[in-house]
């Protein structure tokens, strides 16, 4: 028996477009499917859709548990589901894998029907711009107009954001959490050494590794103890770890001493077990290229003039990654437009991760805003 | 005075009633220590205002998020530096002035950032305040001053004639005025009869 605030077993499902797909970068797409989820169901005036974007390791599967592998719960699974602050009994929620990925969209280890082998290193850089386009497509393809909110944290977030800029009439609400309207040079700096983990990795083979049936699991483990590190707190890891030893006392070798180093080596080993060095390479492009200001030489408010959606924008304070300093020029780039927004810096310990933590306060926030959301 | 008189007190519906007379309809409001939204609401519902509360405190901006209106979480001692010159037809701060530190930097960028300004707040010179002072030996515990000395969130305690003062010493132009004493206007000896004092102003003529 499912608990009573969960979605309970769900089916993933795929979505096939024979419309070619003009990227940023110039590239075509002629054809691709994406993998997609769905909770709750489309009201007849098809007002409750609520569309979640997901972030850099996260995919389709946001809510409930396979029939097949019931440990396997959604990444927001603690913020949707009936009564859950993301109520499915009153929105249409989507999840979708985006273009590019590893998750079932089509992506770098998907079949090239031109070659009949892997795309690989021959798969388009995709950006935020690119995942909204697809994703309008799927909006096409399940009857919806607009969506009553379309929401996501640090990436996830982004593409909500990008949606109010390039689908000002196909959004209503924007939740963006945990974001940034650019990264930074450092965020960038992090990107690149995960980047430079995979691609110096033997096993790589400049992105054909699949041909080669070896995976660069090396460099997929940097990449991914790296960005761990990026998405907790100082404070957070001193009090999960602190200085705690692994076995009681220091080896004077080269293996794990302390707990931090232990479980950053499970978190890369479980990572580089499911993620394709491809996708990473392409996720974090994707990250370093958002910047909606720079067509309007730098000035975010401008970027933001045509969108009519209202914004619910949410910071964490021990966010270094994305701090509330990055969400608050969002904020005043809304404001300067006029446009309807509500601003919250939660207070937690937990860092950029806070996004994903079942915290009391920021679910109640999110709770209050989407309870006042007209669904028609 | 029991808990329902405090709050109504505390959220002066009689000031909110004097303000929506003010303000223009369709108006653009800044609202600083906004509460739980109920003043922004309250013109949107009377005026068709829109705009923005200022919030700190967690518990109120949830509130005001409930109520519908737009807040954003800010600490007010900080300044208005988020927001532009005279993006606003009115900045508001109801009940809040005396809670401000720094009183002469909250009144000069509320006039940066609105064209207008309106203020509330608790007169000190109210008679009965005076009393309590003067011939009960104590600081005044009022409808308006709802608090005692050891928990209260104001640090400025001042009168009618105290505001007049300030601004006139610096450059605010006052253009209304309402004093009111238990949801009543009073006109005759308002710094002795009055417990709530209402201003409108701006920044008067540049020479």
């Amino acid at each position: 028996m499912n608990a009573p605030d969960s979605v309970g077993v769900v089916v993933a499902q795929k979505a096939q477009f024979d419309e070619p797909l003009h990227l940023r970068s110039g590239a075509v797409i002629d054809r691709y499917e994406l993998a997609y989820e769905t909770y709750g169901k489309l009201n007849a005036s098809r007002g409750n859709a609520v569309l979640v974007c997901h972030a850099l390791n996260a995919a389709h599967h946001v809510a409930g548990v396979y029939a097949d592998d019931l440990q396997n719960i959604g990444w927001w699974d603690n913020l949707v589901g009936p009564g859950k602050p993301v109520d499915t009994e009153k929105f249409f929620v989507v999840g979708v894998n985006n273009l590019g990925g590893c998750h079932g969209s089509t992506g770098p280890a998907s079949i090239n029907p031109k070659t009949g082998s892997p795309w690989g290193a021959e798969f388009p850089v995709v950006t935020v711009e690119d995942w909204v386009a697809a994703q309008a497509r799927l909006a096409d393809h399940l009857g919806i107009e607009r969506f009553a909110t379309v929401m996501g944290g640090s990436l996830g977030a982004m593409q909500a954001l990008q949606w109010t800029i390039d689908q000002p009439n196909r959004v209503a609400h924007a939740l963006v959490i945990a974001a940034a309207p650019r990264l930074s040079a450092q965020n960038i700096a992090f990107n690149e050494v995960a980047r430079q983990a995979i691609m110096t990795d033997p096993d790589f083979h400049g992105g054909n590794f699949y041909a080669h049936g070896v995976v660069p699991r090396r460099g997929l483990r940097l990449a991914r103890m790296l960005g761990h590190i990026t998405y907790l707190s100082d404070d957070a890891m001193a009090e999960k770890f602190g200085r705690m030893l692994r076995t009681g006392s220091l080896k004077f070798n080269f293996d794990v001493d302390f707990e931090i180093e232990s479980y950053l080596r499970y978190q890369g080993d479980k990572f580089s077990d499911y993620f394709d060095a491809n996708t990473y390479l392409r996720i974090t492009k994707a990250l370093d290229y958002f910047d909606p200001a720079a067509k309007y030489g730098g000035d975010l408010t401008q970027a933001l003039s045509g969108a009519r959606a209202a914004f619910l924008v949410v910071s964490f304070t021990s966010d270094w990654r994305f701090s509330p300093a990055r969400s608050r020029e969002i904020v005043k780039a809304l404001v300067d437009n006029h446009l309807n927004v509500s601003y919250a810096q939660i207070e937690a310990p937990h860092g950029h991760d806070a996004f994903l933590m079942d915290d009391v306060h920021y679910h109640d926030l999110l709770r209050a805003y989407l309870d006042n959301i007209d669904i028609g | 005075m029991n808990s329902a008189d405090r709050e109504s007190a505390l959220s002066g519906r009689a000031d909110f009633e004097a303000i929506a007379q003010w303000v223009r309809p369709d108006a653009q409001v800044l609202d600083l220590g906004c509460g739980d939204g109920s003043l922004l609401r309250f013109l949107k519902d009377k005026r068709g205002a829109s705009g923005y509360g200022i919030e700190i405190d967690d518990a109120k901006l949830l509130a005001s998020v409930r109520n519908g209106v737009n807040v954003l979480q800010s600490d007010l001692e900080t300044g208005l530096s988020g927001f532009e010159s005279g993006s606003f037809d009115y900045v508001i701060l109801s009940q809040t002035l005396q809670a401000v530190r720094h009183t002469e930097q909250i009144i000069r960028e509320m006039l940066r950032v609105g064209r207008e300004g309106i203020v509330t707040f608790p007169n000190f010179g109210y008679w009965r305040h005076r009393l309590q002072v003067f011939l009960g030996g104590h600081m005044p515990v009022s409808r308006s001053l709802p608090y005692q000395w050891y928990n209260t969130p104001n640090v400025h305690l001042f009168t009618i004639g105290d505001f007049e003062s300030f601004c006139a010493e610096h450059g605010v132009r006052i253009l209304e005025r309402a004093v009111m004493d238990r949801g009543r206007i009073v006109s005759l000896w308002p710094n002795l009869r009055g417990s709530l004092a209402v201003y409108r102003f701006d920044k008067g003529q540049r020479p």
